[in-house]
């Protein structure tokens, strides 16, 4: 199968670096998928469950938010905060449900306090896939 | 003249503050070595940030609807300057080569006539500038409760500079840091960060056209503020390492100047020492003569 290059970074550190077959990516408009000559472009992120298919099997990475690029070099993920699955910390990620939560509801009326409840519900159900 | 008593206790002492420079070089070492490491590591988020970001700006170009952030308010009156700086102090001229380039370029923007405002990260940074520019600053930060600077820390003050924009308090805002070459060299620098330079955007579009998912705009309404927060965050980690090399250089120069003050205060007391010798012995020989 056609691989291609998938870095994902964090503004830390850089978390991945190398080929894939596949990644499967939380788009904020919808999931996609990434193939070997997918055409270019650029999307934002919501909280989700990131999937990359290697030949040595899939890794599942939760990521906070943050952009995907893809183009002639790869495919690029700017994550917020990414790590695999298997090391969020529960507690710590219901402190940013929460924090999310109290944004949204300190937020005056408007698109603002939308966009920050679509966020806390966004969080809310990546915290049940991780649970579940 | 010094009583040989008055001298040793002097000579001990030295040799005390030299093996606290002593102590301070080698922690400033190894913690030059995790801070030049942290710095390292935040390189590929915003080198491919600067790329995705640059890609996108080709393509905006010339949109009269990119946002103010991107653009700038159309004016540059009033300049914000964002001087990050250290907390603590023992490390050479590292804080006053900061505070010495953000002072020239504010007087060179007074003498313009334009407005300046201050906004100072780290103590010592604010210390210095509070001397002359009391009235420009309009907030500082410390990070001194913070070990190890981490983005959420980069965000909380880009976030402050994003509601001073939103309030149209600035037009253009200039950040002032070390950047790290070296352990023996750091550089003062000065960077535009809003509105962005971008230095010779890479000429060869390389056909890449984009697609965009919503659109180009909040893209970048999103990614900009973000970009924002990682030049301030990339900003901080180059002044971590700057920091503690030059607190590792200045340290070492300080236990060396020690070594050599210990080594002429020790010749200087062995010199008298043997003077009062030699002094009493005359003093028993010739008493001896007379008998």
């Amino acid at each position: 199968m056609a691989t291609f290059q998938f870095n994902l970074v964090s503004p830390e550190k850089l978390l991945f670096a190398g080929a894939v077959n596949q990644v499967d990516v939380p788009g904020a408009e919808g999931d996609f998928g990434v193939l070997a000559g997918h055409a270019s472009f650029v999307t934002t992120l919501r909280p989700g469950i990131l999937v990359m298919h290697r030949d040595s099997g899939a890794l599942r990475v939760a990521v906070s938010g943050g952009f995907a690029e893809v183009g002639d070099a790869g495919l690029t993920i700017l994550a917020d905060l990414a790590m695999p699955v298997e090391d969020v910390n529960r507690e710590t990620f219901a402190g940013y449900v929460k924090e999310a939560d109290e944004a949204a509801a300190a937020a005056s009326e408007g698109p603002q306090r939308d966009k920050l409840a679509l966020r806390a519900s966004q969080l809310r159900q990546l915290q049940a896939m991780l649970e579940g | 003249m010094a009583s040989l008593k008055d001298m040793r206790v002097r000579i001990a002492s030295t040799k005390a503050t030299q093996k606290i420079t002593k102590a301070m070089q080698m922690v400033a070492a190894s913690k030059l070595r995790r801070a030049q490491s942290a710095a390292e590591a935040a390189r590929p988020y915003a080198e491919h940030m600067d790329t995705v970001l640059r890609n996108i700006v080709g393509s905006v170009a010339g949109l009269d609807a990119a946002p103010a952030l991107l653009r700038g308010t159309g004016s540059d009156r009033v300049h914000l300057l964002l001087v990050c700086t250290a907390e603590r102090g023992l490390c050479g001229a590292f804080n006053s080569a900061i505070v010495r380039l953000a002072r020239d370029h504010a007087n060179k923007l007074l003498a313009a006539g334009k407005e300046v405002k201050i906004f100072c990260v780290g103590r010592k940074g604010y210390e210095q500038l509070r001397r002359l520019f009391e009235k420009n600053i309009i907030e500082h930060i410390e990070l001194r409760s913070v070990r190890t600077v981490g983005f959420a820390n980069a965000e909380a003050i880009a976030q402050q500079v994003m509601q001073l924009f939103d309030k149209g308090a600035f037009d253009v805002c200039t950040l002032f840091f070390s950047r790290f070459k070296s352990v023996i060299a750091q550089l003062p620098t000065a960077q535009q960060i809003i509105p962005p330079v971008f230095e010779a955007a890479a000429g060869n579009g390389a056909g890449a056209t984009y697609e965009y998912e919503p659109d180009e705009e909040e893209i970048l309404a999103e990614l900009l503020p973000r970009n924002l927060a990682v030049q301030i965050f990339r900003a901080l980690l180059e002044n971590g390492a700057s920091f503690y090399g030059a607190q590792m250089s200045a340290m070492d120069n300080a236990t060396r100047n020690a070594g050599e003050m210990i080594r002429k205060q020790t010749l200087t007391y062995n010199r008298t020492r043997q003077a009062m010798i030699t002094k009493e012995l005359i003093e028993i020989i010739s008493g001896a003569e007379a008998l």
